[in-house]
């Protein structure tokens, strides 16, 4: 791979990326390899083991756990520092994962976003970051590998200014495996925007202090009010950091939420990451037939901008979720937050769930999806290309069955009319 | 937009194939996307890879259902009757075999495809000869650009030089050039290339 | 000239009388220079061998870096009686995250200080619980990396900040609140337990020591022999709990003394994953010393006494004076001094 080359390159999302955080100049970088995040520091792995980055220390750690750990010591000790997981890693790490922010610890930590086992499954959806949205960490999501490129670069920047840890998303394999074009920033321009880091809080044994307390009833809430409002500035702080970054690098990256041919919309499409791109190609197929439709992609899904998502939806009659999460008995965990933000407005909301564990979101699915809910044909939420003779065969058999396989095993028989392995009596 | 898909198995390259393509396509000034298909496939196990390439930003990241190119860089595939699913009518399909396969064997799109639209590449026994190991993704990309004429060889030997050492580079653009260059004299559903491979 | 070698025993507890060593060999309990880096004030209980040990081991680690260390510990005993909220009985840069983490946040501290070429030793600290059980693996991975850390345990054999459940670390016959003295075998099972300092040893790490807060010189020379190596160190202290052993407060050093005299904790240290020195047992004592002043052992000593039990704890102390050769051969004969 091409290390420190600015400059617009055809290059793989993984190493896009780590080429963004080299540039950003992390001091302590912690790896745990899970699929789909691990090109990153493996290409992290390389530029400091040559030199090409340094000073900086890359620890290879026993567990995800540790990697955030590790990165927990190093960053109350004063150090920029970085991460990337996955899935079962950011699961594995999760009581970590709100100790850092609890600490107020600006670390940054790519999310390759992947589903959840059991049944295993390493292909993308939402599951896992969505697990730890309300673990005090912000959570960017990238659209592009461009985007992801460029809110590593203003995440250390927003982490460092709010004390605050921030989550860089990018779905996994369509974003970390794709081959893309990315412009990529030269070390001045990232210097110019990035200052050093200056911890807020630091162990110094000339001015030792004491961190990770014991903190009882008497003070709890307010402490865990203070994380509260981190996100209620970083609102602000985002918005801010998308024009300054503009001015430098001269495009339009992060921010709360973006709008898509929304401005006389009927319907809008919200959405986070790498669908919005399908979404925009579907809005253009049934603006071409007459529809007035529009779409808003979701950046910072923590903080939720509840006062930037109602101004963006407000004009629309009907507000379709697509998202590829599920809060099971619920529905879209999206679609929950967003009528937060559209209380008081009537605005029907519908839910798509869509592309669990790695099903495809073909465009074609997507605008049959937006026509029928247009007609009302729906039903609330909506699963987007779900085999519903499978399920319905599922169900039908619960109980019946002998309990010689897993409901996923005979699930998976029954979508490919293929017999799959049999425990062995 | 034209959309290529590459099928192979693990270790012939597959996803490298794609990822040189989108490179080759970004050289000459084209938006490109390559990505594998998604999986924890392992050595000798079947393998896809997509690579889209337009004159204006991609923004579609679906898999590739409709493809104007299908590259099979393995033959054993071939028993898998939706290999060809979904190809256009007017595509392309480059097979690395040894001597030409029955068409109706590839399915009715396939046979009814436009003459010359089909081409057979030795491209193991290209790779054995230039390259030394049996890698037939440089070969088989010489051959589908000599047969669709989507990019020109020269972005793709440049793609190469980028993604190797001077070494390794060396050897897959005399593989490139050799099936790409039999592949130009082929003509129509022909064993041309194969001759010349002889 | 003949001479005989003398043993120096103070009556009744068998430390070395100071007045009788010269001024540069005699220990101070306090001067105006002792860094006190775990202040008077905390909230440990009477007789608590774990403050005593960390007292002991930190003083020792900032006298031997001129006061450049920073502490990561462990959630248990230790961090909750020192560190209530807006107070803190740490007088050094001290950070605390999560019950299993210490040793990988110590790890990121050690690295953060070198990327940023700063000279700083680093400890992490824990109780058995959250060293030998939870925080293992996070252990095991600092040993095998061999990070800069110097990583402490005080091994009081249970879970106590929970109120005395079982760990991996509690000695057979112990009851706990989940080895209940009750059945036909109370308290803890034999043929249990990990033998930490051994597993560090298995990582080939450049040093690993036991000590006891029964022979605080001792500690305090292992902790200042470990601050002066480099890469990833362990200590492990045993250290009475009297809350959770069910013993008086006043007899914590005693009944530490008597787990090193009966041979019960070896005191030892080991290099590179080799035995380079083990401490002798100045006057063997039957493993019941030990056992008889702790209520949780209370039931091995009822009206039948459990001696098939005490026999085989008996057992397991012998086998550790033959393994690591713990006693002398031409065993002098101890002089007590009265002075």
């Amino acid at each position: 791979m091409s290390t420190f080359m600015p400059g617009r390159k055809q290059v793989e999302g993984s190493h896009a990326v780590a080429e963004a955080i080299a540039l950003s100049r992390p001091q302590v970088i912690s790896c745990y390899p899970i699929t789909p995040q691990t090109h990153i520091v493996e290409g992290l792995s390389a530029m400091v083991k040559s030199g090409a980055l340094s000073p900086c220390e890359f620890m290879n750690v026993e567990s995800e756990f540790a990697a955030l750990s590790a990165l927990i010591g190093a960053s109350a000790a004063g150090a920029r520092t970085y991460t990337a997981t996955s899935s079962q890693g950011l699961l594995f790490m999760a009581e970590a994962v709100y100790n850092a922010s609890g600490l107020g610890l600006p670390i940054v930590m790519t999310i390759g976003n992947r589903a959840i086992g059991a049944p295993i499954n390493i292909w993308n959806d939402h599951s896992d970051s969505m697990a730890l949205r309300d673990s005090g960490w912000i959570q960017l999501h990238a659209e592009s590998n461009q985007e992801a490129l460029d809110l590593h670069i203003q995440a250390f920047k927003l982490a460092e200014q709010l004390s605050c840890p921030v989550m860089v998303c990018m779905d996994g394999f369509i974003l970390t495996h794709a081959y893309e074009e990315v412009d990529m920033p030269s070390q001045e321009q990232v210097d110019a925007f990035l200052p050093p880091f200056v911890p807020q809080q630091v162990l110094d044994p000339s001015d030792p202090i004491t961190i990770g307390a014991m903190v009882g009833p008497d003070a709890y809430m307010e402490v865990r009010y203070l994380l509260h409002h981190k996100h209620l500035q970083a609102v602000e702080v985002i918005e801010n950091l998308r024009k300054e970054f503009k001015r430098h690098f001269g495009r339009d990256s992060g921010g709360l939420v973006s709008s898509y041919r929304a401005d006389d919309a009927e319907t809008l499409v919200l959405a986070m990451g790498s669908i919005n791109g399908t979404i925009r190609e579907a809005v253009d197929e049934m603006r071409d037939e007459g529809h007035r439709i529009g779409s808003v992609k979701l950046c910072s899904y923590r903080p939720f901008p509840l006062e930037a998502l109602r101004e963006a939806l407000k004009g629309a009659k009907r507000v379709i979720i697509l998202e590829k999460n599920l809060a099971t008995g619920l529905g879209g965990i999206l679609a929950s937050n967003t009528r937060m933000a559209l209380r008081g407005l009537n605005t029907p909301v519908n839910t798509i769930i869509a592309g669990l564990g790695g099903r495809p979101i073909p465009k074609k699915s997507v605008v049959r999806a937006f026509r029928q809910i247009e007609t009302g044909e729906v039903e609330e939420p909506h699963f987007l290309d779900m085999n519903w003779p499978a399920i319905h065969e599922a169900i039908n058999n619960r109980g019946l069955v002998k309990r010689r396989e897993s409901e996923a095993q005979r699930v998976l028989r029954s979508v490919s009319g293929v017999e799959v392995a049999k425990p062995v009596r | 937009m034209v959309q290529v898909r590459i099928h192979g198995r693990g270790g012939q390259g597959v996803v490298t194939a794609a990822e040189l393509l989108s490179v080759a396509a970004f050289l000459e000034g084209r938006a490109a996307q390559a990505f594998p298909s998604f999986g924890s496939e392992r050595m000798g196990a079947p393998v896809v890879a997509f690579c889209r390439m337009d004159d204006r930003p991609i923004r579609l990241r679906e898999p590739i259902t409709e493809p104007d190119a299908l590259v099979i860089q393995d033959p054993t595939l071939l028993s898998d009757p939706r290999l060809c699913a979904g190809l256009h009518p007017k595509g392309f399909v480059v097979i690395n075999a040894s001597a030409p396969i029955e068409l109706s064997r590839l399915g009715p799109v396939v046979e009814h495809l436009p003459k010359g639209h089909v081409r057979f590449v030795p491209a193991t026994a290209i790779a054995r000869q230039y390259i030394g190991r049996p890698l037939p993704n440089a070969a088989m990309l010489g051959a589908l650009l000599a047969a669709t004429g989507y990019l020109k060889l020269d972005s793709l030997l440049q793609a190469i030089s980028e993604k190797f050492s001077a070494a390794i580079a060396e050897k897959n653009h005399a593989a490139a050039r050799a099936s790409y260059e039999a592949a130009q004299a082929g003509n129509g559903v022909t064993s041309a290339v194969l001759e010349v491979a002889r | 000239m003949k001479s005989q070698r003398l043993k120096f025993y103070q009556t009744g507890t068998f430390t070395v009388g100071n007045r009788l060593l010269s001024d540069e060999m005699r220990s101070v309990q306090a001067t105006v220079d002792r860094n006190n880096s775990l202040n008077s004030g905390h909230r440990a209980c009477q007789g608590c061998g774990e403050a005593l040990g960390a007292r002991y081991a930190v003083d020792a680690v900032m006298r031997a870096t001129n006061g450049q260390a920073i502490a990561v510990n462990a959630t248990g005993c230790l961090e909750v009686f020192s560190t209530p909220f807006p107070e803190s009985s740490w007088r050094l840069a001290w950070l605390h995250s999560l019950f299993g983490n210490a040793p990988a946040v110590a790890a990121g501290v050690s690295a953060a200080m070198r990327v940023r070429g700063k000279k700083v030793t680093v400890i992490g600290q824990g109780g058995d619980g959250g060293t030998v059980d939870i925080g293992f693996g996070c252990l095991s991975g600092m040993f095998e990396r061999n990070d800069d850390v110097l990583y402490i345990c005080y091994d009081n054999e249970a879970y106590m900040n929970t109120g005395v459940q079982r760990s991996g670390s509690t000695p057979p016959t112990a009851i706990t609140a989940t080895t209940q003295g009750v059945g036909e075998h109370p308290g803890q099972e034999f043929g249990g337990g990990k033998n930490a300092p051994r597993i560090a040893m298995a990582h080939g790490i450049p040093y690993v020591a036991t000590a006891s807060v029964a022979d605080l010189r001792d500690l305090e020379e292992k902790v200042t022999t470990a601050v002066g190596i480099r890469g990833a160190r362990y200590i492990h202290i045993h250290v009475p709990c009297p809350l959770g052993w069910g013993s008086d407060p006043a007899l914590t050093i005693q009944i530490a003394r008597a787990a090193v005299q009966s041979g019960l904790f070896p005191l030892y240290e080991a290099r590179h994953g080799r035995l380079v020195k083990a401490t002798k047992i100045r006057r063997k004592v039957p493993v019941t010393d030990y056992l008889q002043p702790q209520k949780r052992f209370a039931h091995l000593f009822g009206k039948t006494p459990n001696v098939a039990a005490i026999d085989r704890i008996q057992a397991i102390a012998d086998a550790n004076i033959e393994d690591y050769g713990l006693l002398d051969s031409h065993e002098d004969p101890p002089i007590s001094l009265q002075i």
